[in-house]
């Protein structure tokens, strides 16, 4: 679907409206129809590992858009320059240094939170979906196209592994961004009442579950049959 | 177009350096605000060894610093428990003493750091003495604090860290459930020989009457048996001062 509209896009008109269809649509395919896990599968990795708890996994999320958004940005102005044989190596330094940058952010500003995320930080680099945006979009369009294609990209990556983490914070801790649910709700029924949380959520084959039945909800709505 | 082997190189000269300059430039920036959090952090993992983890959590930085300050005194010793306050003209404190540098040393060579956990104001009355660990994980290095209370004897808790042992095995821990186990266990057995505490291989058995066994990590084994040697060896580098300790506690008690 995505494919018909890049296509599309190469038909230059002057002066397109700041936000014209397209352009949304660039943002709003990869949340559903596109999306980069649920539909393509890419960046699984990830999603199973921070995903424990909302508070890494938002952090997580601000990480990934940011890489994404950036290298999409720098790599469409270069791509006239970036010679085609060398590409994929000025990717992965351009993608190496931008993560480099948050994870040293983090270690300033956020400590607690660079020892938590610890190397998955770092494997932004190997994120499919950073190359795979650069490789498939920003070499070929604008920068601004680029910019809300990665935005798409990574706001469908990112709104996938926050439902995961809250589900699996719920089930798995009985909290919401460490807010005791579990607990407050026992309370309302009395002493002995007490919600169980769930051990199997908090190690990766929940997070497994979760995205699978996110996937089957997600299918049954749209009708996707892979093909 | 644009494609000769020299423009190729010259692309990437260029990038390069760009690039280099780019994220030195952010270290030397941002080197100073990271000194500052892993201090921060260092300090947070000894008063994690005395006083509850969600206790420091509450605390902002300027807080964590100020109980630090006024709750903590620190003694360096040397292997056979002698203070140390000066090393080849230069003076020696506690927080000058980085444990994992002196890891490489030979044992009898290296300075040991005690942090004595005490009441506000008065740095004679002791609550626990604080010592440090270091050791090998299954891919890493691990490391931690172990607080004994004025006994000698009973661990009162334990916070350990670690630089990459495998997310969900290994660096569980650091899971506050897992140090927990420690507490209240003791280190010398009856008849007064140093034990330490071993974490046992499996997990989900119970343990509490053992005063020198704690549950396993099911699953990381090894890491396992990285915390057992490091508590085991640094115990042992202490012992003298430990030993030291306990007579004199033993004296002020007749």
């Amino acid at each position: 679907m995505s494919a018909e509209t890049v296509e599309n896009a190469i038909a230059k008109k002057p002066a397109e409206a700041f936000l014209s269809k397209r352009r949304k649509k660039l943002v709003s395919d990869p949340l559903v129809d596109e999306n980069p896990i649920t539909i393509q599968v890419l960046g699984i990795c990830s999603a199973l590992a921070v995903t424990t708890q909302m508070k890494p996994t938002l952090v997580m999320s601000i990480s990934v858009i940011f890489v994404i958004v950036m290298s999409n940005l720098v790599i469409s102005l270069m791509r006239n320059t970036i010679p085609s044989r060398v590409r994929i190596i000025v990717q992965l330094a351009v993608v190496a240094t931008l993560v480099t940058l948050v994870s040293e952010v983090l270690k300033a500003f956020a400590y607690d939170m660079y020892k938590e995320l610890s190397v998955f930080v770092g494997l932004i680099i190997t994120n499919c979906i950073v190359m795979g945006r650069l490789e498939a979009f920003a070499l070929g369009n604008k920068p601004y196209d680029s910019v809300l294609d990665g935005f798409g990209s990574a706001l469908g990556y990112s709104w996938i592994i926050l439902t995961v983490a809250f589900f699996r914070e719920l089930w798995g801790s009985g909290a919401v961004f460490g807010i005791p649910i579990f607990e407050y709700v026992s309370g309302i029924f009395g002493p002995d009442f007490k919600l169980a949380t769930n051990g199997l959520m908090v190690s990766p084959v929940g997070a497994f579950i979760i995205l699978g039945l996110i996937i089957w909800v997600q299918r049954t709505k749209t009708g996707y049959v892979e093909h | 177009m644009q494609q000769s082997n020299t423009y190729i190189i010259t692309f990437s000269v260029i990038l390069t350096v760009v690039l280099g300059l780019l994220l030195s430039g952010t270290s030397q920036l941002l080197g100073p605000l990271q000194k500052e959090a892993i201090a921060l952090d260092n300090k947070k993992q000894i008063l994690g060894a005395v006083i509850p983890g969600e206790q420091i959590a509450a605390m902002t930085p300027k807080e964590v610093n100020e109980f630090y300050s006024s709750r903590i005194a620190s003694v360096v010793v040397d292997i056979s428990g002698k203070e140390v306050t000066e090393q080849g003209g230069t003076a020696v404190t506690a927080e000058t003493v980085d444990i994992a540098k002196n890891y490489k040393k030979p044992a009898e060579d290296r300075l040991y750091p005690v942090y004595i956990f005490h009441s506000e104001g008065n740095p004679d009355d002791v609550a626990n003495y604080v010592l440090p660990l270091y050791g090998a994980g299954l891919w890493d290095a691990i490391w931690g604090y172990v607080s004994l209370d004025t006994d000698m004897n009973t661990v009162g808790g334990i916070t350990l860290a670690h630089a990459g042992e495998t997310p969900g095995l290994g660096a569980r821990i650091t899971e506050p459930g897992v140090q927990a186990r420690y507490e209240g266990k003791t280190i010398f057995d009856e008849s007064g020989d140093l034990v330490a505490i071993e974490m046992q291989k499996g997990e989900g058995k119970d343990y509490s009457g053992d005063p020198h066994e704690v549950d396993g990590l099911s699953g990381a084994t090894i890491t396992a048996k990285g915390v057992n040697n490091m508590l085991r060896n640094y115990l042992g580098y202490y012992k003298a001062y430990i030993e030291n300790k306990k007579s004199s506690t033993a004296v002020a008690a007749l």
